[in-house]
C-alpha cells in the first residue's frame, strides 16, 4: 500500500522529514513521552515531534548520565549533544519517571534550543484535585507557548487541533481493531510504522493517510496465515525487527499496552467541552503509564481486558533495561495474568541492542508453549 | 595503618541514640498489642499529623538502612529478584518487598501497617513500592503528590499540594475514625521545627576545624530526625548531642585524629561499607565533614511558618533537596563547600537512586569549574554490595587523596 510506504519513508529518514516540515514554516517541538499535550503544541502553530533515540553509540552522553540509565534517555541526549537534533525549535518534558525528570534538568542546563518547557503533570491521576492541577498545568503550558509565539492560542485553534488528533486516534484504533479481527491483513512492522509515523509526521497529512488506509483495510479479505494471537505490553518499543521476529516465530500482535502503541492514542478529547479540561480528562481516563498512579490494580485489569477483548493467547512483555516503573509492575502483572490462566513471557532489551537472537529463541519457545 | 597519632574518641551520645531507636522499634513492633495504628511512611513524608494522631510511623527506608548496615542486603535483594523484581531497582525497595514476604532482616520484618503514606518528593520509586505494599498488605494508601520543582515552586503546585494536605488529614481521620486535635498538631509542628533546627545545628558543628564529628556519625544520628521528627525525644536528644559536640570542640577532640583534609560527601551512604570507608579516609587524615544527604532533613526550614506549620508544610515538603532542579542542587552543594571549607568532593554514584544520581555528572563539572576542588565519583549501591568493588574504590580513593595532598602542598 503506497500510503503505508510514506510512513516507512518518514520513520526511516527522520531528519529529512524534519527538513520537509521546516520548509512548511512550522517550527519543530520535540517531546519525549505520550503525556505531552500535542494538541496544545500543534494549536500554537508548532509541529509536535516525538523524539526517539537514533541508537548511535553513547559517547557524549557518557559525561552526563551513568550507564545505569535507560537507553532511551541516554540515546536521545546523545543525539542532542552530537547535533543530530538541530532542527528542533524546542522541547517539552512531561513529568513521568525519575530518569526523564533528570534528563529534563540536564537538557535545560545544557540548553541549545530556543524553547524549553516542563509540563509537570500530577503523578496521581485519580483524584479531583489532581485533575484541577492537571488543568492548571496545561493552562500554564499554554501561556508558555503563547509567550513563544507572541500571540494568543484561541479556543478555535485548540478545537481544530483537537479534531485532528482525535481523527488520528480514531483511525489508529480502527486499524488496531481491523487487524485484531483479521490478523495478518497488515504486517506488525507496518502497524508500528503507522503509529511512530503519526508521532512525527505532519498531522494533517497523517490524518488523511490513515483514513485511506482504514478504507483499504476494511476491504481486505482475511489473511490465510495462521498464528498465535499476542498482546505486547511495556514501554517504548522502537525496534521494528522485534515485530518481524514475532511474525517469523508464528505470532500475530493483536493489541498492545505500549507507550509507543495504544497507550499513546487511547481515548478521545471531548470536542464540545472547554479544551484544556477536556485534554486533562483524557489523560485522567486513559490507560495509565506505570509512572503514574490511578489505582492499585488498574493496569492489570486493563491488560486482562485487552487479552480477553482480543482473544489473545498470551502476553509478551517488552522492557527497556533500567526502566524502573515498568520493572516494578512486572511481577504483579504477571501474577494477575497467571491467576486468569493467561501465559506471558518477558524480554528486557536495550535501544542499542544489535542482535535479536535471544529474543527469537524466547519468542519461539513461548509460541510453542501457548 | 597502625601509625595513627591518637585513638578516635567515641561520641558518648551514640549509646543513648541506640537505646532510643531500640525503644522506638520495640514500641512499633508491639503496636498491635497496644491497639495503636501503624503507618508506613516514606522518609521525606509529612509525619507530623501521624504523630499528632498517635499513629506510629514506621520508615521502610530506615529499615532498609538497617538491612544494609547489617549486611543482609544481598540476600534480601536477591530474594526480591527471585520474585521477579529486576536487579536494577532501588535496593531499599527490593529489600523491603522481600522482607515483607520472608519476614527476614535484622528485626524480623517491620510491624504490619494499617495504612501507607507515600510522599513522592524523593522519587518515583516510592510510588511503585508503596503500590506493591498496599496490594500485599491490603491496606489503604495515601499518596501525597509533590510535583518536582524543576525551576521553582509554582502557584499551581502550591495550590495542589496544599489541597492534598487537607485530603491527607481526612484520610487519616477516616482510617483511624478519630479527629485530628489541632492543638496537638500545633505542638507537634513546633517540636518538628525545633528538631530540624537542632539537627541543622548538629551538622553545623562540623564547620569547626578540626571537626568534632564526621558524616559517618551524621548518617548514624540521622535516624532520629527521620523517625522521631515532631517528638520531644528528638528535640531533647539533639540538644544533648550539640552539648557533647561543643564540649568536644572545647576539648579539641576531633572525629579524625590529626584532621588535615576535609571532604564533602554526596548521595546516600554505602551502608554496608561505612566502617571501611571511614577508616579509609581517616587513614589519609581526611574527614568527611558533611554530606548532602543528612542535611535534607533540615534543608527546608526556611519555608516553614512557625505559627502555621500545617499550612506551610506543603511548601517545605515539596521543595526538599531531591525534588528540585539539578541547578538548584548545585547551589546547595556550592554553599556547603564554602560553609564547611572542604578540600574535595566525594560523589557516590548510587545505582539504586536514580533521582539522586542522574545529574551528578553535571554537578561534578560545575563544582570543578567554580571551585577548582578535586571531585571523586565512586560507583556503588547503598544496600546491595554486589555493585561495589572494594579494590577499585580503594585505589581510586588513594589516587584522589594524592591529588588533594598535592594541591594543598
Ligand atoms: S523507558 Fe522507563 S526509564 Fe526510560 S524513560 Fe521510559 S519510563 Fe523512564
Ligand atoms: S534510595 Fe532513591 S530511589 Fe530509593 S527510595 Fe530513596 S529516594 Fe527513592
Amino acid at each position: 500500500m503506497k500510503e503505508i510506504e510514506i510512513f516507512h519513508a518518514a520513520v526511516n529518514h527522520i531528519p529529512d522529514m524534519a527538513l520537509k516540515i521546516q520548509k512548511t514554516g512550522r517550527k519543530i517541538m520535540g517531546y519525549l513521552c505520550s503525556y505531552a499535550p500535542e494538541e496544545l503544541i500543534y494549536a500554537a502553530g508548532f509541529h509536535p515531534m516525538r523524539l526517539f533515540s537514533s541508537k548511535s553509540e553513547i559517547i557524549l552522553a557518557e559525561n552526563h548520565l551513568q550507564s545505569y540509565c535507560c537507553s532511551l534517555v541516554r540515546g536521545v541526549l546523545e543525539d542532542s549533544l552530537t547535533g543530530k537534533l538541530e532542527y528542533l525549535f524546542g522541547t517539552v518534558f512531561p513529568h513521568t519517571c525519575d530518569s526523564m525528570q533528570r534528563l529534563s534538568d540536564i537538557w535545560r542546563m545544557n540548553g541549545k534550543y530556543p524553547f524549553f518547557a516542563d509540563v509537570v503533570l500530577p503523578a496521581k491521576l485519580n483524584t479531583e484535585s489532581a485533575k484541577v492541577y492537571m488543568t492548571d498545568v496545561l493552562a500554564r503550558f499554554k501561556k508558555d507557548l503563547e509567550m513563544a509565539i507572541g500571540k494568543e492560542i484561541t479556543d478555535t485553534d485548540l478545537k481544530d487541533s483537537i479534531c485532528i488528533f482525535n481523527q488520528i486516534r480514531k483511525n489508529l484504533s480502527a486499524i488496531y481493531d481491523l487487524n485484531s479481527q483479521n490478523p495478518g491483513i497488515i504486517s506488525d512492522r507496518d502497524i508500528y510504522a503507522l503509529v511512530k509515523g503519526s508521532m512525527i509526521m505532519d498531522r494533517k497529512e497523517v490524518a488523511g493517510l490513515l483514513s485511506q488506509i482504514v478504507s483499504h483495510l476494511e476491504k481486505m479479505s482475511p489473511s490465510p496465515r495462521k498464528g498465535k494471537r499476542l498482546i505486547l505490553s511495556g514501554s517504548v518499543c522502537d525496534t521494528p525487527d522485534i515485530f518481524d521476529a514475532i511474525e517469523t516465530a508464528g505470532g500475530f500482535i493483536v493489541g498492545d499496552d505500549l507507550c509507543t502503541g495504544s497507550r499513546w492514542f487511547e481515548g478521545r478529547v471531548m470536542e464540545d467541552e472547554p479544551p484544556l479540561s477536556a485534554i486533562a480528562s483524557r489523560y485522567m481516563a486513559r490507560v495509565t503509564c506505570p509512572a503514574k498512579h490511578s489505582g492499585l490494580v488498574t493496569r492489570a485489569e486493563n491488560l486482562i481486558s485487552l487479552v480477553e477483548k482480543n482473544k489473545a493467547d498470551g502476553v509478551v512483555f517488552l522492557f527497556l533495561k533500567f526502566c524502573d516503573p515498568h520493572s516494578f509492575d512486572y511481577p504483579y502483572l504477571k501474577e494477575s495474568l497467571e491467576k486468569k490462566g493467561i501465559k506471558s513471557t518477558a524480554f528486557e532489551m536495550d535501544d542499542q541492542q544489535q542482535s535479536l537472537g535471544q529474543f527469537m529463541t524466547r519468542i519461539e519457545t513461548f509460541i510453542h508453549m501457548i | 595503618m597502625s601509625e595513627k597519632p591518637t585513638e578516635t574518641i567515641k561520641i558518648k551520645s551514640a549509646k543513648k541514640m541506640r537505646d532510643l531507636m531500640t525503644t522506638y522499634y520495640l514500641e512499633a513492633l508491639s503496636a498491635a498489642q497496644n491497639n495503636k495504628p501503624v503507618a508506613w511512611i516514606t522518609s521525606g513524608g509529612p509525619v507530623e499529623p501521624l504523630v499528632a494522631m498517635d499513629i506510629i510511623p514506621v520508615y521502610p527506608e530506615n529499615h532498609g538502612a538497617m538491612i544494609g548496615s547489617a549486611k543482609m542486603g544481598e540476600d534480601l535483594c536477591s530474594k526480591a529478584e527471585d520474585m521477579g523484581y529486576s536487579s536494577d531497582l532501588c535496593s531499599y525497595a527490593r529489600a523491603d518487598i522481600a522482607c515483607s514476604v520472608v519476614k527476614g532482616g535484622p528485626i524480623g520484618g517491620l510491624p504490619k501497617p494499617d495504612m501507607l503514606i507515600c510522599c513522592n518528593n524523593i522519587c518515583g520509586t516510592v510510588l511503585k513500592w508503596y503500590e506493591i505494599q498496599a496490594r500485599f498488605y491490603n491496606v489503604p494508601l495515601f499518596i501525597l503528590d509533590t510535583p518536582i520543582c524543576h525551576t521553582g515552586y509554582s502557584p499551581e503546585i502550591a495550590k495542589y499540594v496544599r489541597t492534598q494536605v487537607d485530603e491527607y488529614i481526612v484520610f487519616l481521620e477516616t482510617v483511624t475514625q478519630r479527629k485530628l486535635d489541632r492543638d496537638k498538631m500545633t505542638e507537634v509542628g513546633t517540636l518538628s521545627l525545633e528538631g530540624q533546627r537542632l539537627w541543622q545545628k548538629v551538622l553545623n558543628t562540623t564547620a569547626h576545624k578540626p571537626s568534632p564529628m564526621s558524616a559517618f556519625d551524621a548518617f548514624f544520628f540521622l535516624a532520629l530526625i527521620v523517625t522521631l521528627r515532631g517528638t520531644k525525644i528528638a528535640v531533647d536528644f539533639y540538644k544533648e548531642l550539640i552539648e557533647e559536640m561543643e564540649q568536644r570542640i572545647k576539648d579539641g577532640i576531633s572525629s579524625v585524629p590529626d584532621e588535615k583534609y576535609r571532604l564533602l560527601w554526596d548521595n546516600l551512604p554505602v551502608w554496608y561499607q561505612l566502617k571501611w570507608l571511614s577508616k579509609k579516609f581517616s587513614d589519609h587524615n581526611a574527614c568527611l565533614v558533611a554530606d548532602t544527604y543528612t542535611s535534607a532533613w533540615c534543608g527546608t526550614i526556611k519555608y516553614i511558618d512557625e505559627n502555621n506549620f500545617l499550612e506551610s508544610m506543603a511548601e517545605a515538603y515539596t521543595r526538599i533537596y531531591l525534588n528540585i532542579g539539578v541547578d538548584e542542587m548545585v547551589d546547595g552543594v556550592l554553599d556547603m563547600i564554602r560553609f564547611y571549607d572542604v578540600d574535595g568532593f566525594v560523589m557516590h554514584s548510587n545505582r539504586s537512586c536514580k533521582p539522586y544520581s542522574f545529574g551528578q555528572m553535571d554537578i561534578m563539572k560545575i563544582v570543578r569549574e567554580k571551585t577548582g576542588i578535586p571531585v571523586l565519583m565512586i560507583e556503588a549501591d547503598m544496600v546491595d554490595p554486589r555493585s561495589f568493588s572494594q579494590s577499585q574504590v580503594d585505589t581510586r580513593i588513594d589516587a584522589f587523596m594524592e591529588i588533594i595532598k598535592q594541591r594543598r602542598g
